[in-house]
């Protein structure tokens, strides 16, 4: 049994929680195997040829990529390319070093010291070694090498001459390298709040310097720029459209200090680049590296730099060893080895140089630390964040700029830095003064160099232990030998969490126009001051393009994700609820737009000119108020829709159905009681829960009963209704065999109200389970059973919701009758998108139906094969409601993670029969909506059900100019019928800047939204696309969007270089995962079912959901007794320790990672048992231990829980278990099983991209 | 001639039987001249407390196409222990249980005063009788529970092993399952579907893998089995299903304003008659509808729920404005056969002021045998008592009931079997004594009586095929022989034969015989039925002036008189009474519609095709008793003339009684008072003791009607009486006594004026 399970449970897998929910993992190792055997095919294939074949196309890339190296800097993200131009010539090299620097310090910086610091960065302890190992030995290169390998190859590519120089550069590289390990480490991050002023303004010296060194005008200049606008103007530049350009610079700047470091980035870059063509890859997230740079001072001081210390100094041995285990993940390093090779010269090189630079970088911990490291990857940072143009330079720049850069760093960088993070990375957050203070970490990021310092404290956050010395010795390792990419040199995800956390300090006020929220990852207070708080509406960009031609030239996509019933914390008010009176809420004549505070009062205040048309209204006499001095009504902040962006109306009965109050809603339970759902142990589960369930029906006011009434509906060929009148001693049954024709039996004594017939309603739950105890039926109808529940609302002329627990695939007579269509060997062909089209046409009548009544129907399901989720979804999927999937479900070892989510399922906050409209100022317009609802025309969104978790991605596009004066408004407004019945319509108001300028547009955009944007988009897509030809439009367009960047906004520099926003610096390793995502690219364990489940769950997501679903949460766990969260780490194998204890969770899985040599201690400490044999990888609980750490931790895994919609069931994996796979698909910067690029791969295939768009 | 009335009188207490010629016209064309057919009335079970059934089977004549009962006609040779068949005349052997027989020791069927005799047959499983209730419960509260106290009393009526089952119903249709303890299920169908038999059990998940192969076989165990979930031992859900009636709601579905409630009665039937199919074919089973409106939707619709929209009128049909009615009535028609053919009768207790539907749906009673009870509410005397009257018992105990009679009809070779008029339907049996020429349900000689009691009585038409010239043999006789298989209410099958003969006479010699054997009575019923049933598919002048023809052709045939001359005309004795029956049955409702609604007409006649010839009669002349001071109660003329001040009258029309106080009876005049103050509360106590006794006998419960001169409910008296004195002649006739009536209708002098015209004229 266990084994099918298993078995099965791979395939389905796709949702772990399921699969992993079951008890074998063991088996679903064994599962994955076997299910994967299948899978296997294609999974085994892309194994073997995935880092090669997979890479292939990058490989591809790289051997492009080795003539450029792409950098990825915030600002003017280094290319390899300029890299290597600046070898040849001094100019590029600026640009090139600032991308290293930015990125990795790492890898700009790092790139010659960047691959020490990648691994120094992976993991503190772990990154050490690899440094130290990488660094002292070619040996330990092997390891390493593949890392630095690809590196050296990026090297080779530039130049082996940069090489050298980045060699000689490297260590100063180094530093930023280090950087940039720190940057990809959190820690760095974290140093970078701190650090991050430093770093910047370090790199920004360096920049300058470096700038000079390798193309001193160009770089000089803008360092300088920068360097003095950055510091304080900065911002203002950016913001300008010559932010951009002075970002660039900046990054230019920063990139020359960084060119050194950027050259060997560079190098590093083309290391990867030739092996597979990477060279191209350095994608450098500058900011890191920046960070780095600047940070060594701070860092020092701040965490992050811990990691670069330990880099350095002590933990670069200690990285060694842990490195080593890392090593073993070489998996990661196969990608890169290939490079390494190349590298050397590549492969020559590998040895050569890496040896050299490695070297450096290995004694570079310790070198780098001691020696120009530190210096350099200062400067290199700044130079690198300064001129990115530089990077070149870098190479050659690092020397120089390193002393040049360092002393301008630690002056410059403190106050220069964060002006150029401002500018630079900061652009969108620049603007704002709140962000200059995070941007700053940016900055860093911006300045490679600083790497060394931010990755120290980096590596302290992450690695404790390895703390030691922040020092330059990570600086210096990273510099060194790579060849290939480092992955620290390309922007890391954890270090701009971490930079923005840092940032965000003070509450978030939403009065200024424009001005881009903190990231959803970032716990903060909000303040309404007339925009709608993010926890509503997120927007992928704060400032607009004026024209459409702007937009489309930027392919930026002009998208709202809107959360209208969203939960806020308990410190924030909710929406205030006014009331017009009879009259309803005041509206703009001609648009329709509801008051609020775009209107603008004139004539006294007997008039209102709408800020939406422009149209004027009469102000009602009732709600005539006389105006100030400044033109405000006088009751302005006693009136929240005068005030406020999100409020509540009394809707009239003008607003209602058919023109009456509504009902209060019902919720009907509808559960399956065939022979899988009784011998699972569901039935029994759901009878018993209920029971108390009811208790806590949604109410709006704790002290009231709930007025919702409930509804009981049993079935499996047929359908079972229950009388369970107050007045009867027993429930009645009633059977309704005609499912053909399906109709409700009857109308009083359905729907009761639980207080009420309590009795009846508790002998009934207590008998379902007995009276289907010995049932044989195993044939299930699906249609018929929504079709009961509407009628059932339909007859008592009310909306309400269905919970409907399903079993099985609908296979008997009845209308909605489904087939098994599971076919695999559709997948990969033109007919796949048939799959994630519904079967019948049959459900989407039936959810129309649904949507006119107000009926939400939320489906769980407990399947033990293929069920067609996507058919089966449509209903839910159209009514707003969400789809639950428990993969062969076992009572016992996926009851709490059933019950948590259907006590929160019924018990949320919910409005129903809702219908939403969102209303945008001339000029622009809502064109496309994607989430869970129904559309009937072009601008209502009808949602049968609106709960607080769903939220609506809402496209605009322009049909018309925007003014950069009035900014781009928009409305949106929900009409619900709340859970006691009262009818109100909630509304959300956002404005936007608008600029005429595209650098503007980069610098106040948001990644995270666009990116959940983007899988939207793109699952929707699969419905009339092949799956490939999705991707490659989502990779177009992405592409599209940072090549115009890079055409428009940055600073000219070498098409070697890899130039992106600082905002934008995520965008290629999110979008990664959104494409190795198991709905883009299945793997050979991800069923066809779980691909729909998947497509349709994203769909509603929201925007910190959809993060934490493509980004994962990896948190070591050390230290966890303090108060605060660990640092987290980078989703890669080889950020993970052996003797480490990880924690990673998607929002819909939970990983206890255990690695083989886990201490004794934290493993008594967490499972009871000092011997890692001992732990039963089947745990979905931890043992509850009397001690601290225990405690903390299973404290964290339910603050864990607490915050995502879904319950997680804990999964335990020990290191080298064949669960170990599945746990291994969430390391999305590694290259997948299932033939996804790894991070640093797929930022060459983008650099590539983007280079055959430029050219 | 006393002689013949006795003969008649004792053929009838014998036999159950009334010929409307005792003897018989020995050819075929000579019948045909006597207008009205050789023909009887027969009631099949007629109650015999004094008939011992005997436990042996009957013995049958051998030839394959006659298997006559043996029977005291045949010719016995106790030598040879041989009889002859008086039928075919095929000599058979006794069996050899019969090997004792001689002239002093013979079985009981070959004895005389056994022309009628009870078979027990030991064969087969008994099944217990199927009690199925189909409840409407789109009823006011009042008359549902009313009717749940009913349902709930009845319980105790059933025999304990008696099955019963329940369906109720509104919009929808709920079959209850009984046997369930805890949560009370039931099985809910949509009230606007049709569903096919195969589909109902399916939905009821009646159906069984390979169980339902054989259709008609009887009910195997496995099959029983998973009936019981819908149909129970009384004794066993006595409990339950009194706590399930005790619940039923009326229907909870809301009914709008201006709105009828909607009423599947037409899903409910099919569901009943679908599970009964399934489970029990062949088995004896009630199914007992009780309705309180019409069906308002789904098949069998006959009105739709728009209160502005009224049901169907006699008007609305003539001018073929029932939008429903063809569809409804050939719904429900098509239910009754398939139920018929299964041996389940169904009754249908309908109680509502307005119509409910029964003219569609008569058929239901009308070709199954069950009962039809019209009322205006659950709550009333008249529907609780009928209700318990239909779990009437005998004197041993038993139901007054039997279920799935097989009528069938052997003739001897000078007379064929045309048809037949009552509670039944053709099995379509075509033997050498089918006549072609058909009157009623005919075609066949075995008939289908689902559902029997005692009074049950068919009127059976046959027809004299022996040619002119080939004279029957003197003294011959023709036989007629009555095999009627039956399951009794105590479960056992048996058969009940009689055997009758009646003397040829030759029409041209014999015709004062002939005359004088006329039994008048049963002969104005059975044209009646004759009529009524022409009635059904024929606009009704035409059978007025059909039954008008055939009344002057018999006049002409019989009268005496001299040509043209009207006043001469005269009757015989045996013929005295008909014209006036006639007369009676033109004005009565079974052939009038004016005044009545489709439905009451409908009742009429489901109850004048199924009674007996005394009940018939009533029901074409009603009988008018007469109390007075002035001597002992006595029957008075049905005439206006028989209603005085000083008196009070009793009207029985079988439907209705009516008694009517005369205008000074109760009037408070010194006089009266005086004159009655000694034994006026006897005078007014009498005919109510005596309504008493009739409304007790009587099923179904007659509408009981206390009335007085000038009230309202007078009507019900003045309708009937004859209008010889009307505001047109009253004082054209200057009499003081009698009540006039306001009406146009012909009196009976005018008609009987009118018949000599017509009869002694020699262009008719």
């Amino acid at each position: 049994m266990n084994v099918n399970q298993h078995s099965p449970m791979p395939s389905p897998y796709g949702q772990t929680q399921p699969g992993y929910g079951q008890p074998g993992y063991a088996p679903l190792d064994g599962g994955y195997a076997a299910p994967y055997g299948p899978y296997n095919g294609p999974a085994s294939a892309f194994q073997p040829g995935a880092p090669p074949q997979g890479y292939s196309p990058f490989t591809s890339f790289p051997s492009k990529a080795v003539a450029a190296s792409p950098v990825s800097d915030l600002s003017s993200p280094v290319d390899l390319g300029p890299v290597r131009g600046p070898p040849a010539s001094g100019a590029p090299p600026v640009s090139a070093p600032q991308v290293y620097n930015q990125y990795g310090h790492g890898q700009g910086d790092m790139q010659n010291g960047p691959p020490p610091m990648t691994q120094a960065p992976p993991r503190p302890a772990a990154s050490q070694p690899y440094q130290q190992g990488a660094v002292n030995l070619s040996g330990p290169q092997a390891s390493y090498p593949q890392h630095y390998g690809p590196q050296p190859s990026m090297q080779h590519v530039t130049n082996q001459m940069t090489g050298m120089q980045i060699t000689s550069a490297p260590p100063t590289p180094a530093g930023p390298g280090y950087a940039p390990p720190h940057g990809s480490q959190p820690p760095v991050n974290t140093a970078y709040s701190g650090a991050p002023p430093h770093a910047y303004t370090q790199a920004p010296p360096p920049a300058s310097s470096a700038p000079t060194q390798p193309p001193p005008p160009s770089g000089p200049a803008a360092p300088q720029q920068y360097y003095r606008g950055p510091p304080a103007p900065s911002q203002q530049p950016f913001n300008s459209s010559l932010p951009p350009t002075s970002q660039q610079q900046f990054s230019s700047p920063a990139a020359p200090p960084p060119s050194s470091q950027p050259t060997f980035p560079p190098s590093s870059y083309s290391g990867p680049a030739s092996t597979p063509g990477h060279a191209p890859a350095p994608l450098v997230s500058q900011p890191q590296q920046s960070f780095a740079p600047a940070q060594q001072p701070p860092f020092s001081s701040a965490p992050p730099p811990a990691s670069h210390q330990s880099f350095v100094s002590g933990p670069p041995p200690p990285a060694q060893g842990s490195f080593p285990p890392q090593a073993p993940p070489p998996a990661s390093q196969p990608g890169s080895f290939p490079s390494p090779q190349p590298i050397s010269m590549p492969s020559g090189p590998y040895p050569g140089p890496m040896p050299p630079q490695q070297q450096h970088p290995a004694s570079q911990p310790s070198p780098y630390h001691s020696g120009p490291p530190p210096p350099r990857a200062q400067m290199p940072p700044t130079s690198m964040a300064q001129s990115n143009h530089l990077p070149p330079g870098p190479q050659g720049p690092p020397g120089p700029p390193g002393p040049m850069q360092q002393p301008p760093p630690q002056s410059g960088m403190q106050g220069g830095y964060p002006p150029q993070q401002n500018g630079a990375f900061g652009q969108v957050r620049g603007p704002q003064p709140g962000y200059a203070g995070p941007y700053p970490g940016q900055q860093n990021y911006g300045a490679p160099a600083p790497a060394p310092p931010p990755a120290p404290p980096a590596q302290k956050r992450l690695d404790p232990d390895s703390i030691p010395s922040p020092q330059a010795s990570d600086m210096p390792a990273v510099q060194k030998s790579r060849h290939r990419i480092d992955p620290d040199a390309i922007p890391s995800p954890i270090q701009v969490i971490e930079d923005d956390k840092a940032k965000s300090t003070e509450p978030f006020s939403t009065g200024v126009r424009g001005q881009a929220p903190p990231l959803v990852t970032t716990s903060f207070q909000v303040k309404d001051q007339g925009n709608a708080s993010p926890r509503f509406v997120r927007c992928t960009a704060y400032n607009m393009p004026c024209t459409a031609d702007m937009a489309k030239q930027s392919q930026v996509p002009l998208a709202a994700v809107i959360k209208p019933l969203a939960t806020l914390p308990p410190d924030e008010t909710p929406p205030y609820l006014v009331d017009h009176g009879e009259g309803g809420p005041i509206r703009c004549n001609r648009c329709k737009a509801y008051m609020c505070p775009y209107m603008q009062f004139i004539e006294g205040g007997r008039r209102f000119q709408c800020g939406f048309c422009s149209c004027v209204t009469e102000v009602p006499p009732h709600y005539f108020q006389h105006l100030d001095h400044t033109g405000k009504r006088v009751d302005c902040y006693d009136r929240p829709e005068l005030s406020l962006g999100s409020y509540e109306f009394m809707a009239t009965v003008d607003y209602c159905k058919n023109n009456k109050i509504p009902q209060p809603p019902a919720f009907i339970f509808l559960i399956d009681v065939s022979y899988n759902a009784v011998k699972s142990g569901m039935v029994n589960i759901v009878c018993q829960e209920l029971k108390s369930l009811l208790d806590y029906l949604p109410r709006e006011n704790p002290e009231m009963d709930s007025v919702v009434r409930v509804g009981f509906v049993t079935y499996n060929k047929v359908l079972h209704f229950y009388n369970v009148k107050a007045s009867l001693a027993q429930p009645q049954m009633l059977v309704v065999s005609d499912v053909s024709d399906m109709f409700v039996p009857l109308l009083d004594g359905f729907l009761v109200d639980v207080n009420e017939s309590r009795l009846v309603i508790e002998s009934l739950l207590d008998q379902i389970p007995e009276m289907f105890a010995e049932t044989r039926e195993t044939e299930t109808v699906f249609g018929p059973v929504i079709q009961a529940g509407l009628e059932a609302l339909k007859a008592a002329d009310c909306s309400g919701k269905l919970f409907v627990f399903h079993t099985s695939l609908p296979i008997a007579e009845a209308p909605g009758k489904l087939k098994n269509r599971e076919d695999k060997k559709l997948i990969g062909t033109d007919k796949e998108k048939s799959l994630f089209q519904p079967q019948v046409a049959f459900y989407n009548t039936l959810a129309k139906e649904c949507v006119a009544q107000g009926c939400c129907v939320d489906l769980f399901l407990f399947p033990n094969q293929y069920v067609d989720v996507t058919t089966l979804g449509v209903v839910p999927v159209s009514t707003g409601g969400s789809v639950y999937k428990y993969t062969y479900f076992q009572a016992q070892s996926d009851r709490e993670r059933f019950l948590n989510d259907l006590r929160r399922d019924v018990q949320k906050l919910v409005g129903f029969d809702a219908v939403m409209r969102v209303r945008t100022s001339t000029g622009i317009r809502a064109t496309d909506f994607y989430g869970s609802f129904f559309m009937s025309n072009t601008t209502d969104v009808e949602l049968a059900g609106l709960d607080c978790d769903k939220a609506v991605t809402v496209e605009f596009k322009h049909d018309d100019k925007l003014s950069e004066e009035t900014g781009a408004l928009m409305q949106c407004a929900v009409l619900y019928t709340s859970c006691s019945g009262q009818r109100r319509l909630r509304v959300h108001n956002m404005a936007v800047n608008c600029c005429s300028q595209l650098a503007d547009l980069y610098r106040n955009c948001e990644t995270d939204t666009i990116i959940n944007f983007f899988s939207k988009y793109a699952f929707r897509g699969l419905l009339n696309s092949p799956t490939k030809a999705v991707r490659d439009t989502l990779v177009n367009q992405c592409a599209q969007i940072l090549a115009c960047y890079r055409k428009n906004c940055a600073s000219p520099s070498s098409a070697g270089q890899l130039i992106l926003p600082e905002c934008m610096k995520l965008l290629p390793v999110y979008l990664n995962c959104v494409l190795k995502s198991d709905v883009l690219m299945p793997g050979a364990d991800a069923s066809l079912d779980d691909r729909a489940y998947l497509r349709q769950l994203i769909s509603c997501m929201d925007v910190s959901e959809s993060h934490v679903f493509f980004y994962p949460r990896l948190l070591p766990l050390t230290k966890i007794e303090s108060g605060s969260l660990p640092v987290a780490v980078r989703d890669s194998e080889e950020r993970l320790s052996k003797g480490g204890v990880y924690i990673l969770e998607t929002g819909l899985h939970l990983f206890l990672w255990v690695g083989a040599s886990a201490q004794q201690e934290l493993l008594l400490n967490i499972f009871g048992t000092p011997s890692f044999s001992q732990i039963d990888p089947s745990l979905t609980s931890l043992p509850v231990l009397d001690n601290p750490f225990s405690q903390r931790l299973r404290e964290i895994i339910e603050s864990f829980r607490a915050q995502r919609s879904r319950y997680m069931k804990l999964m335990v994996v020990k290191q080298e278990d064949k669960s170990e796979l599945i746990f291994r698909h969430f390391l999305v910067e590694d290259k997948s099983a299932s033939g996804g690029a790894s991070y640093v791969d797929f930022l060459c295939h983008m650099h590539k991209e983007i280079r055959q768009l430029l050219s | 001639m006393a002689s013949y009335q006795e003969f008649i009188q004792q053929n009838e207490d014998r036999d159950g039987v009334r010929f409307s010629w005792n003897l018989w016209p020995s050819s075929r064309l000579e019948a045909t001249r006597l207008v009205v057919p050789v023909s009887c009335l027969f009631t099949p079970l007629k109650e015999r407390p004094d008939l011992p059934p005997v436990q042996y089977e009957p013995v049958l004549c051998s030839r394959a196409n006659c298997k006559a009962v043996l029977n005291p006609l045949c010719q016995v040779d106790f030598r040879a222990k041989i009889w002859a068949c008086n039928f075919c005349f095929q000599r058979n052997p006794f069996p050899p249980s019969y090997a004792g027989i001689s002239e002093v020791n013979q079985p009981a069927e070959l004895m005389p005063q056994f022309s009628t005799i009870e078979y027990i047959v030991q064969r087969g499983a008994t099944a217990p009788l199927i009690f199925l209730y189909v409840v409407d419960t789109c009823l006011e509260e009042e008359d549902l529970q009313a009717l749940k106290e009913s349902l709930q009393m009845s319980l105790s009526l059933l025999p304990p092993n008696a099955l019963v089952g329940l369906i109720t119903f509104g919009r929808m249709v709920q079959v209850h399952e009984l046997s369930c303890e805890g949560i009370a299920k039931s099985y809910v169908f949509r009230g606007t579907k049709d569903l096919s038999s195969k589909q109902i059990q399916e939905m009821l998940g009646l159906t069984k893998p390979a169980a339902s192969a054989q259709q008609g076989r009887p009910v195997a165990p496995q099959d029983a089995a998973a009936s019981c979930r819908f149909l129970q031992p009384v004794h066993r859900v006595d409990m339950n299903l009194t706590d399930l009636l005790g619940e039923l709601q009326r229907d909870p579905w809301p009914v709008p304003q201006g709105k009828r409630p909607l009423r599947s009665t037409g899903v409910a039937l099919t569901v009943a008659v679908g599970l009964l199919e399934g489970t029990f074919p062949n088995t004896g089973a009630r199914v007992m509808l009780f309705i309180g409106g019409p069906p308002t939707q789904g098949p069998g619709m006959v009105v739709g729920d728009e209160l502005k929209t009224p049901i169907r009128s006699w008007h609305d049909i003539q001018k073929d404005n029932a939008r429903h009615l063809k569809k409804a009535t050939k719904y429900y028609e098509a239910m009754a056969n398939r139920s018929a053919v299964n041996g389940h009768c169904i009754d249908i207790y309908a109680c509502a002021l307005d119509q409910t539907g029964l003219l569609e749906m008569k058929c239901l009673s009308n070709l199954t045998g069950g009962h039809i009870v019209m009322g205006d509410s659950f709550n009333t005397s008249l529907f609780k008592q009928t209700f318990q009257r239909v779990f009437s018992k005998d004197l041993n105990g038993d139901f007054r009931m039997a279920f799935g009679g097989v009528l069938e009809i052997k003739t001897s070779r000078e007379v064929k079997v045309c048809g037949s008029i009552g509670p039944c339907v053709s099995l379509n049996s075509k033997g050498s004594c089918v006549s072609e020429n058909e009157m009623g349900i005919g075609g066949t000689s075995q008939w289908k009586v689902c559902g029997l009691n005692p009074s049950t009585t068919l009127g059976i038409f046959f027809e004299v095929v022996n040619q002119h010239n080939a004279p029957v043999p003197q003294g011959g006789r023709g036989a007629i022989q009555f095999v009627t298989q039956y399951q009794h209410s105590n479960t056992q099958r048996r058969i009940r034969v009689t055997t009758i003969a009646r003397n040829w006479a030759d029409a041209q010699s014999q015709i004062q015989h002939i005359e004088s054997s006329f039994d008048q009575e049963a002969a104005a019923v059975l044209m009646a039925r004759l009529g009524v049933f022409r009635a059904e598919s024929e606009e009704g002048p035409d059978v007025l002036r059909w039954l008008d023809r055939q009344l002057i052709r018999l006049c002409q045939k019989f009268g005496q008189f001299n040509k043209d001359d009207p006043t001469s005309f005269k009757l015989s004795e045996s013929l005295s009474l008909y014209p006036q029956f006639m007369f009676h049955l033109r004005r009565s409702p079974f052939l009038q519609v004016f005044n009545n609604s489709p439905d009451e007409s409908s009742y009429y006649r489901h109850h004048f095709v199924r009674q007996d010839l005394t009940q018939s009669l009533i029901m074409i002349q009603p009988i008018l008793y007469s109390y007075s001071f002035h001597g002992p109660p006595e029957p008075v003329l049905l005439d206006s003339s028989s209603i005085l001040p000083d008196r009070i009258l009793l009207m029985d029309t079988f439907f209705q009684l009516v008694i009517y106080h005369g205008e000074d009876t109760l009037a408070d005049t010194e006089s009266t008072i005086a004159q009655w103050r000694k034994n006026f509360k006897q005078l007014l106590l009498a005919p109510l003791d005596d309504a008493q006794e009739i409304l007790q006998t009587r099923f179904p419960m007659p509408r009981y009607i206390d009335t007085e001169h000038g009230g309202s409910q007078a009507r019900f008296l003045l309708s009937k009486v004859n209008p010889s004195q009307t505001h047109n002649n009253l004082y054209a006739w200057g009499q003081e006594t009698g009540a006039p009536i306001l009406t146009d209708d012909v009196s009976l002098q005018v008609f009987m004026d009118h018949l000599k015209k017509l009869a002694v004229s020699s262009s008719a």
